[in-house]
């Protein structure tokens, strides 16, 4: 019984994810390692070889466990879909990943909640990055189109010596409703930390985003790049934090918002030096769509409405 | 019939007149060269013909194939088929040069113009290899005259009546004067118009017309030779040679 009603929700989440854009064949792959699951429930998982995954459902959510092995290049990304397809529910995932020393692994989550109206999302990720290990995140979230989502991802991120550790979190389509991200990396010598942030805000939505990147290796490398569009009330507060703590550590905050109609954007750029020979930068852009970008697309022929269309569909991309 | 008629235009600024009762005409396949100091008008006056934000002539008129354009907003313009080439393009995040040079066949549907080849053709005609810049992003990462080059490609691939080119030589080499000849060249064979504004002699010449401006005002109009000698001989009346220097 339990096991009908388990690919009943597969299946809903897999469509779910298909309606995204997504192509959903990938979890019917062999090849390619996932785990599925939908509110507090596990609903499909599959390792490949280097790579363990260990998930269980507690009381509380749902723990998983990730290692990719010392040396391992997974050559095909690792696909984590989590939902919640009902109106209301809750979803609560812990995760600790780690991979090893000179392993590579490209996770991609996609975390869909379609017909949201009263739906929390809840992600806590403790990330181990190896020694001249590299770890891409792409997250890709759909919370359907009535704004009832609350997603609160955080993550603690240790980047190791020579390790690489790269994020793509993308809200661009449909609702956001609140999010609040919570973002820390520390990056170790030689370390690289890029976090990337695209979210497009309507209505009432409600955006909260704190990256923080801690260079505390000699000649790490950090960037936290965040583009956001609001349109009609959202609101967005965007803290991006870089710390540069040893000798030739060099990083970047770079945050453009575009505002339209009566939303609200707010940019905190922090950058903190303790060592001398550190050095970290910062951009911060909030306004209405550019003039002269607008000018220049009308004079190509495109409509006001189309040339905005295209500047904020470009600087979400 | 004229492409382009300007009448008696005046724009003034806080009632300083910036363009001042100036008068000049632009017939089709024409090359048309616009000399002039810095602070002369010459920018102002493409803003003015193209409909900028805020540029809206006090008196006169602007009329494009027997239309009076002066109320127009700048995408009317363009779909009429005036199209400018600013002296510093702006850069676009998250646009590629492919989908840079076709935004016309995408937003577009003027069936008065002629159809585009494709980018990579574009590109080639302003001196850039196809294969290096096609996925490259129209941002910051492009250097300014990479930049200029790929808005002169971008224009072309409108294939407009008139091509407003506001010292499309500015930013760019000076080996690379040939390649800017022949791309004002192409607009020509292409069946456009272009007003040239530019301060380089070797440019200017190859126009079919010229004229000076000098504090708003068109001083001189003829061919590009004579224009020229008269820009560099400082004999204005308006300011008596002392704006008008090279």
């Amino acid at each position: 019984m339990r096991e009908r009603s388990v690919v009943n929700e597969l299946n809903e989440l897999l469509n779910a994810f298909g309606e995204t854009g997504a192509d959903k064949r990938i979890f019917a792959d062999k090849e390619i390692a996932h785990l599925a699951a939908s509110g507090h429930k596990i609903l499909s998982m599959r390792g490949v070889e280097g790579l363990e995954v260990d998930a269980s459902e507690t009381l509380t959510g749902i723990f998983a466990n990730v290692v990719v092995k010392e040396g391992v290049i997974l050559k095909n990304p690792v696909h984590l879909c989590f939902g919640v397809l009902h109106k209301k529910g809750k979803q609560r995932i812990k995760i600790n990943v780690r991979l090893e020393k000179a392993s590579y692994a490209h996770f991609i989550a996609h975390c869909v909640f379609p017909r949201a109206e009263r739906v929390k999302h809840i992600m806590d990720a403790v990330i181990e990055i190896g020694e001249d290990a590299e770890m891409r995140y792409s997250e890709t979230h759909y919370h359907g189109l009535y704004g009832g989502v609350e997603v609160i991802p955080k993550a603690v991120v240790k980047v190791g010596k020579k390790g690489r550790y790269f994020t793509d979190f993308n809200l661009t389509t449909g609702r956001v409703g609140i999010l609040f991200i919570d973002y820390t990396v520390e990056a170790a010598e030689k370390a690289i930390a890029e976090l990337t942030a695209r979210v497009f805000g309507h209505a009432n939505d409600n955006i909260k985003i704190k990256e923080k990147i801690v260079l505390s290796g000699r000649d790490s490398r950090g960037l936290i790049k965040t583009r956001i569009a609001l349109e009609d009330e959202a609101r967005a507060e965007v803290t991006g934090i870089t710390e540069g703590n040893a000798e030739g550590a060099r990083g970047h905050v770079d945050c453009t918002e575009i505002v339209k109609d009566r939303a609200v954007a707010r940019a905190i750029p922090i950058v903190n030096v303790t060592h001398p020979l550190a050095k970290v930068t910062h951009e911060a852009a909030i306004g209405s769509v550019d003039k002269r970008q607008m000018e220049t697309l009308m004079a190509h022929g495109l409509s006001p409405e189309e040339a905005v269309n295209l500047i904020v569909k470009g600087i979400l991309r | 019939m004229e492409l382009l008629k300007i009448k008696n235009l005046f724009y003034s600024v806080n009632d300083r007149h910036i363009i001042k009762n100036l008068t000049l005409s632009i017939s089709p396949h024409e090359i048309h060269a616009l000399l002039g100091a810095n602070g002369s008008g010459k920018t102002t006056l493409a803003y003015l013909i193209m409909g900028c934000e805020g540029y809206r002539p006090t008196a006169g008129e602007i009329i494009f194939e027997g239309k009076i354009i002066n109320a127009l907003p700048v995408h009317e313009r363009a779909r009429l088929g005036i199209t400018m080439a600013w002296q510093e393009p702006v850069r676009f995040e998250g646009i590629c040069v492919a989908d840079y040079l076709t935004l016309k066949n995408r937003f577009v549907s003027s069936k008065s113009l002629q159809p585009s080849l494709s980018p990579a053709h574009y590109l080639e005609m302003v001196g850039l290899e196809p294969s290096l810049y096609l996925d490259r992003m129209v941002d910051k990462s492009l250097s300014g005259g990479e930049r200029k080059r790929i808005e002169l490609a971008s224009i072309l691939a409108l294939n407009p009546k008139l091509a407003i080119l506001d010292e499309p030589d500015s930013g760019i080499d000076m080996l690379s004067t040939q390649d800017i000849i022949n791309v004002i060249n192409a607009f020509k064979e292409n069946g456009s118009s272009v007003l040239l504004i530019t301060h380089r002699e070797e440019i200017a010449l190859i126009a079919d017309k010229a004229s000076q401006i000098c504090h708003g005002e068109i001083i001189a109009s003829g061919s590009p030779k004579e224009v020229s000698e008269y820009y560099k001989s400082r004999r204005c009346l308006v300011c008596e040679g002392e704006v008008c220097r090279e």
